[in-house]
């Protein structure tokens, strides 16, 4: 075994050493896979990056936020990556229970998001709102809060991603919970009839929803943004609850052993330069994190802007979580 | 060891025994397995805590999700082949119909359709909005507020294993010696006694396989059951490994939750090949066609044909909906993309090595298991096949993220994803050739033994000769499939890093995830028509081939 150890790591330092990008210093960035992809900012934010720092900017794309966090709880301290950027608020409390990111010490006035945020760790980059995306052809009298869509039992059909397997998922259980508090598991009862199905992932039920299978879908407050941008159609919109809209504020933080800790903090700062937060509306289908970027593209107008914004402390949701998902699963199979 | 070699010595251990039964080539592909499997799973289970696991693995929750696991799957099994049976004998009676090799090439092709494209399908065509449901209500019949549970996912399941059971039972009917059929015809038979005396012999030597991989498919069935199931309600052991290696960060749980799998899979699939023992199918000639024979009737003809249609337009109708989709989509654009392109270069090279390596592992455990049988040592032989279509029961994720931690010390997670991808998919992939070849191999083995042994013809020579002929269907047919259902399969290439990883059903993924629906639905259809014609050239290449 440790024989094939040796060999196996020979190996590999041959193919490192012979790697085109040694010369030049690297930044490892991990991410989820649709801020990689061609449409997402991955590609444009690597160029303006590789043109200021005279470093090359990899991008590692995982599946998703909470890929992320277990692929650096797998690696631990022999994670390559210099900084971590896609975690969200659901996820930071056990992230930062890892012991492996430190302090960002970026000034945070810049910052412009729906709450106030002091976390030196965790530096977010944008944020949006978890809502409801409905099809006005075929509803035209959408619920106006939380509870309308609970209790009536003769609401629409809705889809929704399972908090065991996806972030939204997990971001409408704390709806739930910030709206119904200690009620919750009666809430999901009353509105278990209405759930046409629970999917694993937010493609899944999206897709559904455009084939028709339900007249709501939980998204975000943004999504008829990208309806309007790209499919030049207001059919799609987003349903706006009276007791306010629960926050996904997507936050990246730097990995405390990374040998590159300048380039690290010369990206977190690029971060929250107008270059990066410009382009995050129409890649990401976010709202930009800081004050410093151009005004929004006319697609976002008139989008639901929540007058609460909930959100939950990371800490509770580190506590809390897998209670609240068994009071979900619990209220759901009986 | 030379066999030979380990004959002489006149004390010889178990192990010294096996490896002089089976030949190296089997016991190095069994070792290599369970080194893989065994390794993945061990260092999960040493990555987290004991004493957190004996209250988790005690939750009733846990004992309900193993109850609905069984009984979907068992269900789901029971439907795919009670109803491949009289279609596949459909097919083997009409061995001649236009469009017959079209419709057989439809069959293979839900399978490797990925599960998300594959699912949009089925809900456009059998969905609560779907076409069926269109044209049904204004006559009264319809299923609204019905089709999400166990009917969404029963059906589902059919739609991929129906396909697959057929093409898997068919060589059944093909092995059936014309001499049978004659004294069937003799004896004045009715077709039920043909059914029990004639085929039935036939098909009990491929209908455990089939049934055993259709069963460990949906056993571990995970985001079809989630997605039509309508809640939590329907929940496989395969969501709660996810979520134990994703959201909780527990491999330990994972790695218990996969051996409970593999166990039940084990203890059921073993109990199937007791029930069902394979009988050696008697040697003879390929002459005296049943029909020649005045067996086929009027109503035979017309039952055959409406089932043919019957199940054919099942299976397209969804395939239809993905096609129709695409063809609707911006096909200029994504046609364009370079990326796509050079995606489809990955998916094709990943494919090519997985194929490769499951074939050889395959090859390894079913020649060995056909010398371990002509020993007589019947058991090893069947604990060889076993263990090889097993693999299925062991989630792709635990096996990658096991793969992961133990190179982890090594720092080359990121130098060799392709080849880990591969070893992932490949033992994915290798139940179905393990189960497709074992058979055919068995079958010469039992007909053709004494007299490669009267020829004193061995190795390679008897491989080419007398296997080749017998194999090279079926092994076209296996062969094809694992190559497209690699090609396919998104599997665990987002463990890793789908930057680096850029393959067809990522970059799918890619284009949902950016609301890019329509692209989406034009990169579906250039996987599902690549697919299709990676499977008609390798089953061209492979089932042709002369020796």
């Amino acid at each position: 075994m440790k024989l094939i150890y040796h060999l196996l790591a020979a190996t590999g330092i041959a193919l490192a050493s012979a790697s085109v990008w040694a010369d030049k210093p690297a930044l490892t960035v991990y991410t989820y896979d649709s801020f990689v992809s061609d449409w997402g900012p991955g590609p444009i934010i690597t160029k303006a990056f590789e043109a200021t720092c005279g470093c090359q900017l990899k991008l590692v794309g995982l599946e998703d936020g909470a890929a992320l966090l277990s692929r650096l709880k797998m690696e631990g301290k022999r994670s390559r990556a210099d900084v971590i950027l896609g975690l969200d608020t659901s996820l930071t409390g056990e992230a930062a229970a890892t012991g492996l990111l430190a302090p960002h010490g970026v000034e945070l006035s810049q910052l412009d998001l729906a709450i106030d945020w002091s976390d030196k760790v965790f530096l977010p980059y944008d944020y949006g709102y978890f809502a409801f995306v409905y099809d006005s052809d075929r509803l035209t009298a959408p619920p106006t809060s939380l509870r309308a869509l609970v209790n009536d039992a003769n609401g629409p059909k809705i889809i929704i991603q399972d908090p065991r397997t996806s972030t939204p998922g997990l971001g409408f259980l704390l709806w739930m919970r910030q709206v119904f508090g200690n009620d919750t598991s009666e809430a999901w009862k009353k509105l278990a009839p209405r759930i046409l199905t629970v999917t694993k992932g937010w493609s899944e039920a999206y897709g559904l929803f455009l084939e028709e299978e339900a007249l709501m879908v939980l998204s975000y407050t943004t999504s008829p943004a990208y309806h309007r941008h790209v499919d030049k159609t207001e059919r799609y919109r987003a349903a706006a609850f009276s007791e306010g809209h629960y926050a996904q504020i997507e936050v990246a933080a730097k990995v405390a052993h990374s040998p590159n800790q300048a380039l690290a903090d010369q990206f977190l700062a690029f971060m929250l330069s107008p270059e990066f937060q410009n382009i995050i509306p129409t890649t990401n289908w976010m709202y930009p994190a800081t004050r410093s970027h151009t005004a929004l593209p006319a697609a976002f107008n008139g989008l639901v802007s929540p007058k609460t914004t909930l959100l939950f402390d990371a800490s509770v949701v580190a506590r809390q979580r897998k209670i609240w998902i068994r009071e979900w699963l619990d209220a759901l199979t009986d | 060891m030379d066999p030979r070699v380990a004959g002489r010595a006149h004390r010889l251990n178990p192990f010294s025994l096996l490896v002089r039964d089976a030949g190296w080539f089997g016991v190095v592909a069994i070792i290599l397995l369970i080194a893989l499997v065994g390794g993945t799973l061990l260092v999960l289970l040493t990555a987290s805590p004991a004493a957190v696991l004996a209250t988790q693995l005690a939750d009733p929750y846990l004992y309900r999700v193993v109850g609905f696991t069984v009984w979907q799957a068992s269900l789901s099994t029971l439907l795919s082949v009670l109803l491949a049976i009289p279609t596949a004998r459909a097919f083997a009676r009409r061995d001649q119909f236009p469009g017959r090799g079209a419709l057989l090439r439809l069959m293979g092709l839900p399978i490797v359709t990925p599960v998300i494209v594959a699912v949009l399908g089925i809900v456009a065509v059998y969905g609560e909005s779907g076409l069926l449901n269109r044209y049904l209500e204004p006559i009264g019949l319809s299923w609204r507020g019905h089709f999400y549970g166990l009917t969404g996912i029963l059906l589902a399941h059919v739609f991929f294993n129906l396909p697959l059971s057929i093409r898997m039972l068919l060589p059944a009917w093909e092995r059936i010696p014309g001499e049978n059929w004659r004294l069937a015809a003799q004896l004045g038979m009715t077709a039920s006694q043909r059914f029990r005396q004639v085929e039935w012999p036939a098909l009990v030597g491929v209908l455990p396989g089939t049934i055993s991989v259709v069963f460990l498919l949906c056993f571990t069935s995970f985001a079809v059951v989630l997605v039509l199931g309508g809640g939590p309600r329907a929940t496989t052991i395969e969501v709660a490994i996810y979520q134990a290696l994703r959201f909780d960060f527990e491999p330990g749980l994972a790695a218990w939750l996969a051996l409970g799998q593999l166990g039940i899979c084990l203890i059921l699939v073993v109990a199937l090949h007791r029930w069902l023992r394979a009988q050696p199918v008697s040697r003879g000639l390929k002459t005296g066609q049943p029909r020649a024979l005045g067996f086929d009737s009027v109503g035979q003809r017309w039952f055959d044909g409406i089932l043919l249609t019957a199940v054919c337009g099942f299976v397209a109708l969804p395939l239809a909906a993905v096609i129709w989709l695409g063809l609707n989509g911006p096909l200029a654009r994504v046609l364009s993309n370079a990326t796509l392109w050079s995606a489809a270069g990955r998916s094709a090279l990943i494919s090519t090595l997985a194929t490769t390596l499951a074939l050889t592992l395959a090859f390894g455990l079913t020649l060995s298991a056909r010398r371990l049988s002509t020993r007589h040592r019947q058991q090893a032989a069947e604990g060889l096949l076993l263990a090889g279509s097993m693999t299925l029961a062991v989630p792709p994720m635990v096996i990658g993220s096991g793969l992961f931690l133990l190179l982890l010390p090594l720092g080359l997670t990121f130098d060799i994803a392709t080849a880990l991808v591969a070893i992932v998919n490949a033992t994915l992939i290798l139940p179905y050739l393990v189960r497709t070849i074992g058979p055919a191999l068995m079958n010469s083995g039992a007909r053709y033994q004494r007299l490669c042994l009267q020829l004193g013809m061995s190795g390679w020579q008897r491989f080419r000769l007398i296997d080749w002929p017998l194999l090279r269907k079926p092994l076209g047919f296996a062969v094809a499939l694992a190559a497209t259902l690699s090609f396919g399969d998104m599997g665990v290439a987002a463990l890793f890093d789908t930057t680096g990883m850029l393959t067809l059903p990522v970059m799918l993924y890619h284009q949902l995830g950016a609301y890019r629906f329509n692209e989406a639905a034009v990169t579906a259809l250039v996987l599902i028509v690549l697919c299709a014609l990676v499977f008609v050239v390798v089953e061209r290449l492979v089932g042709q081939w002369r020796s």
